[in-house]
């Protein structure tokens, strides 16, 4: 057997632990990481309480700049198109990034139910940005909690981005959602016959099994309809703006999404080893809904989006120093992934203030 | 057979907020919404996390850990991710104290 063919049978055989059916998930469980106690740094619950509260203005606000900025840009692109204009490839591209990668953050911060005050507006923004960032909105919502519950522990968490060895095929893929939606899509798929997958039913209780179906219908239903317009027209136009924008609109979205845990050590029990907090610039921001204080929201997930940057100056004293930038960030997160291409057990320290290390 | 047991002063907990008290080895969450009390069994029904450090809304308890909400007056779950009912339980305000009967069955 050559060295390469040895590295990538170790390589699968490592990325077989992440599976949460055979994977490490025992391992970890007997190891006391799983539903285990994390570190929180210290906030007074009258603090907690005022940074907890809902309200409905922000978020409304912040979903018609958004979609109003998707309707612009998505004029912009038609009217250079039937211009046979070349402007129209960066017309759509902006479009498509409009559609897709802020659609990342509402499906997030909606999922956790606290971009509105108001219930049904979170759910409705919930279902609408799973179908523009293509995601199954109830196993998502599931697994998303699991995340929570055991972040970046091995056999455990089914959102870990870069599991080790580093997949650069898959990270280059997904710079266009390609393997997202090639793993997404056969899953729909069969969610719309009625099957469940038997890793979603480790994290998705039964009772909740009909709603995947009948989203997975209707989703597919949607993208049928899309699909037959477009061959009817002889045109991609319908499905460059419904469809498509889910692949070419996604980089965005990973490239902020790799700051959140990317080369960060796995199976610990502390938020500030493991998450990123960035400083982030306010177009950034607005669209990736400060999900740059990661840290924060993942030891407080009850805090809405809006009030992050809040909690961050109250913590920040009990957090290791922020990155100044994305690109400082990077600056960190390629190397580490580099270097996990080759050495899986290595990942990056981050510097949690002495006094309250958990 | 039921029990009143004195939990906390009504004062101790502001208005729309919660308060945790252990008695005989098990946790409840101890509710206050406006002159109303009420109680329910303290850990989420979803991950078992200790509901006092939720957020309270009106009659909506919400867990602090995966946001999965409860109605504080019967423990109905409201959404996903909790979807298994949170046992409550009678309570009631007393000399400025806030009782819940518990049966020794619950």
């Amino acid at each position: 057997m050559s060295n390469t063919q040895s590295c990538q049978r170790g390589a699968h055989a490592r990325h077989e632990a992440y599976r949460l059916i055979g994977g490490a998930g025992d391992k970890a469980q007997a190891e006391g990481l799983v539903n285990a106690l994390w570190y929180k740094c210290p906030v007074p619950r009258a603090t907690m309480k005022s940074l907890m509260q809902r309200n409905d203005a922000r978020a409304v606000a912040d979903t018609i700049v958004w979609y109003a900025a998707i309707l612009a840009s998505g004029v912009l692109a038609w009217l250079a198109w039937r211009a046979d204009s070349l402007w129209a490839i960066p017309a759509f591209f902006v479009y498509g990034t409009l559609y897709c990668s802020p659609a990342d953050s509402r499906w997030h911060e909606c999922g956790h139910g606290t971009a509105f005050k108001t219930r049904w507006m979170n759910d409705a923004l919930y279902q609408l940005a799973s179908f523009q960032v293509f995601r199954r909105a109830t196993v998502w919502r599931w697994s998303h909690a699991r995340h929570h519950t055991d972040t970046l522990i091995v056999g455990r968490d089914p959102e870990i981005a870069a599991p080790r060895p580093t997949d650069w095929l898959g990270l280059l893929l997904n710079v266009f959602a390609i393997k997202h939606v090639s793993k997404e899509l056969p899953k729909m798929v069969s969610n719309a016959f009625g099957h469940i997958g038997a890793e979603e039913k480790t994290f998705v209780p039964e009772s909740e099994w009909p709603k995947i179906i009948r989203e997975a219908r209707v989703t597919l239903g949607v993208y049928a309809v899309v699909l037959a317009t477009s061959v009817a027209a002889r045109s991609v136009l319908p499905l460059l703006y419904i469809g498509l924008p889910s692949l070419y609109g996604a980089w965005l979205y990973l490239y902020f999404g790799l700051t959140q845990h990317a080369g960060l050590p796995e199976n610990v029990l502390d938020h500030r080893t493991n998450c990123r907090t960035v400083i982030m610039n306010p177009v950034f921001r607005f669209l990736y809904w400060n999900m740059n204080y990661h840290i924060e929201h993942h030891m407080f997930p009850m805090v809405p989006f809006h009030a992050l940057e809040r909690l961050h100056e109250i913590v920040k004293g009990d957090m290791p120093p922020p990155y100044q930038s994305t690109v400082a960030a990077y600056a960190e997160i390629i190397p580490a992934l580099m270097r996990q291409t080759r050495d899986p057990s290595y990942h990056v320290t981050r510097p949690v203030p002495k006094a309250s290390q958990a | 057979m039921a029990q009143w047991i004195d939990t906390v002063a009504f004062d101790e907990i502001d208005d729309e907020d919660v308060a945790r008290f252990d008695h005989a080895g098990r946790t409840f969450a101890i509710y206050r919404v406006k002159d109303q009390v009420y109680a329910s069994d303290g850990l989420c029904t979803h991950e078992q996390v200790h509901l006092c450090d939720g957020l309270v809304m009106g009659h909506v308890i919400e867990c602090p850990k995966h946001n999965g909400r409860f109605d504080v007056r019967d423990g109905r779950p409201l959404g996903a991710p909790v979807c298994e009912k949170l046992a409550t339980y009678p309570a009631k305000v007393d000399g400025g104290r806030i009782l819940i009967e518990i049966r020794s069955d619950d």
